[in-house]
């Protein structure tokens, strides 16, 4: 099995776009949304959600009232700012808590609970180009890098079962928690670029990360035509860091009009230069040795 | 006044809003980028930094001559990063959230802290009149990121001056790190379906920490005009409009500010700052 994890360093330069216009270009694949915390595949792919579960991830501090003798050991003791007193009542801050346990066990009272905590949900859904396994993580949740996990995970599992040899991820942007998540075991990362200075200092990011974790990967770059000295210094770089470029697509609205009809790039307009370059980019990624190679996933 | 720039989704123009407002405003401003795992705000504003200090989380180093097997470490954290067999004791520095559990307790006295860095934050001044600039970056692999972000927070103007906060894309830990205590929330978005659904989610967050809240809508008419609907139904007050204009797309992807290329738009965002002003606790804004 092989999986293609599609990432950006930069937010907003096409990953979603384009995860979805490689989706039709297979005839069998597994689609992964990797992208939990704000999550946008789904307004393209309009999934037929088949299976809704869970995600438990982790548990929140809660101080009993009637078992709390206000001694104050967990304000002490809590890293996370989380505890709140006032009057003498002692309170945990939800927003703060990291769920570390240390208040509860260290309670001399035992008057703080320690209820697992829904923090979002996970999906398994029908698309018109395959199965997908996508999430919501519930606003301001912490763990969007095991939820993460736990979708790509959930993706394999399926992709096995249902002998799917392909895993498209559509990544999320920076470079933290959810991005790591993302990236381990992955056969290759293909970063989507942008010709501008931004786009180009968090491409060099995102590709020492994943040399930092030693996951081959190929560069495309979009808009390419909004500055061509900034594509060719994408180009050096590439080359500088032994990063294929795999292709170039020029800068046009048509990426815009399709995902306001729900549709992808090459179901909206198949002949236009962008879903030309579109096609290229998904051939030279495929005949990219990572690709070829068989991983034990 | 702290002022964040948030979004849901990336790419939608924060770094241009928090660029370009803070060189149109006439008085003493400090910007902070808090985007800490993709840092641009310096590409745009050109700081010299004056100082670096790095970001520390203190995670445990176990004494095996003291250490008794007992377990107790590793029951008590909840991060899998302490793992204790019959003779000896692994840790996972990578995967410890420095809650100090360990230290706490371990009947022996075995658990002690070392230092684990983070990344950096750096501060300086812009080359411009009376604006201070400070930023953080995470060092490649690590995966927290809140400590980084408190830590270039720490940085913010004194009393009454005024701090912009470029805040990461997203909805979880890191942008909460980032809007949390801050008087108002600018959330920057495009009228596109993913812009739109990206700002629901945004929006979410910012009335979960009761922020006082306004839009900009970033490339108006590059899509559709879902937003406008959305913006009314919500009460959601629209501060600002940008144009989908390939001359600003341009001027963004060599680092130059909108208003140094369009002398009108140093009006316009001066505009944005007194609603912000009239929308946010007064007593907050400088004269």
């Amino acid at each position: 099995m092989k999986e293609l994890v599609i990432l950006s360093g930069k937010g907003g330069t096409g990953k979603t776009s384009l995860t979805a216009a490689f989706a039709g270009l297979e005839s069998s694949l597994m689609l992964c949304d990797a992208d939990v915390d704000a999550a946008d595949l789904h307004l393209i792919m309009a999934p037929d959600v088949q299976e809704t579960h869970d995600f438990v991830g982790g548990n929140e501090a809660v101080i009993a009232p009637d078992r709390c003798t206000g001694c104050g050991t967990c304000l002490e003791l809590c890293r996370f700012d989380a505890i709140d007193e006032n009057q003498g009542e002692y309170t945990v801050d939800a927003l703060n808590c990291e769920g570390c346990g240390v208040c509860v066990d260290m309670c001399p009272e035992s008057a703080i609970d320690f209820p697992p905590k829904t923090c979002g949900q996970w999906f398994v859904s029908h698309t018109r180009f395959g199965p997908m396994v996508h999430a919501r993580l519930g606003i301001a949740e912490e763990n969007s890098g095991r939820l993460v996990a736990l979708v790509r995970e959930q993706a394999k599992k399926r992709a096995r079962d249902a002998h799917i040899d392909l895993i498209l991820t559509d990544g999320p942007p920076g470079i933290g928690c959810p991005v790591i998540a993302s990236i381990g075991q992955a056969s290759a990362i293909l970063i989507v670029a942008e010709p501008t200075v931004s786009g180009i200092h968090d491409m060099k990011r995102v590709g020492e990360l994943a040399a930092h974790f030693k996951i081959p990967a190929m560069v495309c770059i979009n808009k390419f035509d909004l500055n061509l000295d900034q594509t060719r210094a994408i180009e050096t770089i590439a080359r500088e860091k032994n990063i294929l470029v795999a292709g170039k697509i020029p800068f046009d609205p048509v990426f815009t009009k399709a995902m306001i009809q729900i549709q992808t790039l090459l179901e909206y307009d198949d002949t236009c230069p962008a879903a030309k370059a579109v096609r290229n980019i998904w051939e030279t990624v495929m005949t990219h040795p990572a690709m070829k190679l068989e991983r034990l996933m | 006044m702290i002022i964040s720039i948030a979004s849901g989704k990336g790419g939608t123009g924060k770094t241009t809003v928090a660029a370009n407002l803070a060189a149109s405003l006439n008085q003493p401003v400090t910007v902070l980028d808090c985007d800490v795992e993709e840092p641009n705000l310096h590409l745009f504003l050109h700081p010299e930094i004056q100082s670096r200090e790095k970001v520390i989380a203190p995670v445990p180093e176990i004494d095996l001559d003291r250490c008794t097997f007992c377990k107790k470490c590793m029951d008590i954290c909840r991060f899998n990063a302490i793992a204790v067999t019959a003779n000896t004791v692994v840790t996972f520095p990578e995967l410890c959230h420095s809650c100090g559990g360990c230290t706490v307790i371990c009947p022996e006295n075995a658990v002690t802290e070392k230092e684990r860095i983070l990344g950096t934050v750096e501060t300086g001044t812009v080359p411009l009149p009376d604006m201070n600039f400070g930023q953080g970056l995470l060092d490649i692999g690590q995966v927290m990121v809140p400590p980084v972000i408190r830590q270039v927070k720490s940085h913010r103007a004194p009393d009454q001056g005024i701090t912009l906060i470029d805040a990461p894309p997203g909805t979880s830990c890191p942008v909460i790190a980032a809007m949390k205590d801050t008087d108002f929330v600018i959330l920057v978005t495009e009228p596109t379906p993913f812009g739109l659904n990206d700002l629901k989610l945004a929006v979410e967050t910012v009335r979960l920490l009761n922020i006082p809240h306004g839009l900009i809508i970033n490339r108006a008419g590059m899509g559709d005009d879902a937003v406008y609907a959305y913006a009314k139904d919500k009460n959601l007050p629209v501060l600002m409009e940008i144009p989908y204009d390939k001359a600003i797309a341009q001027a963004y992807s060599k680092g130059d500010l909108i208003i140094s290329q369009q002398e009108d738009y140093k009006e316009k965002f001066q505009t944005l700052y007194k609603k912000i002003c009239f929308l946010a606790d007064s007593e907050k804004c400088a004269p």
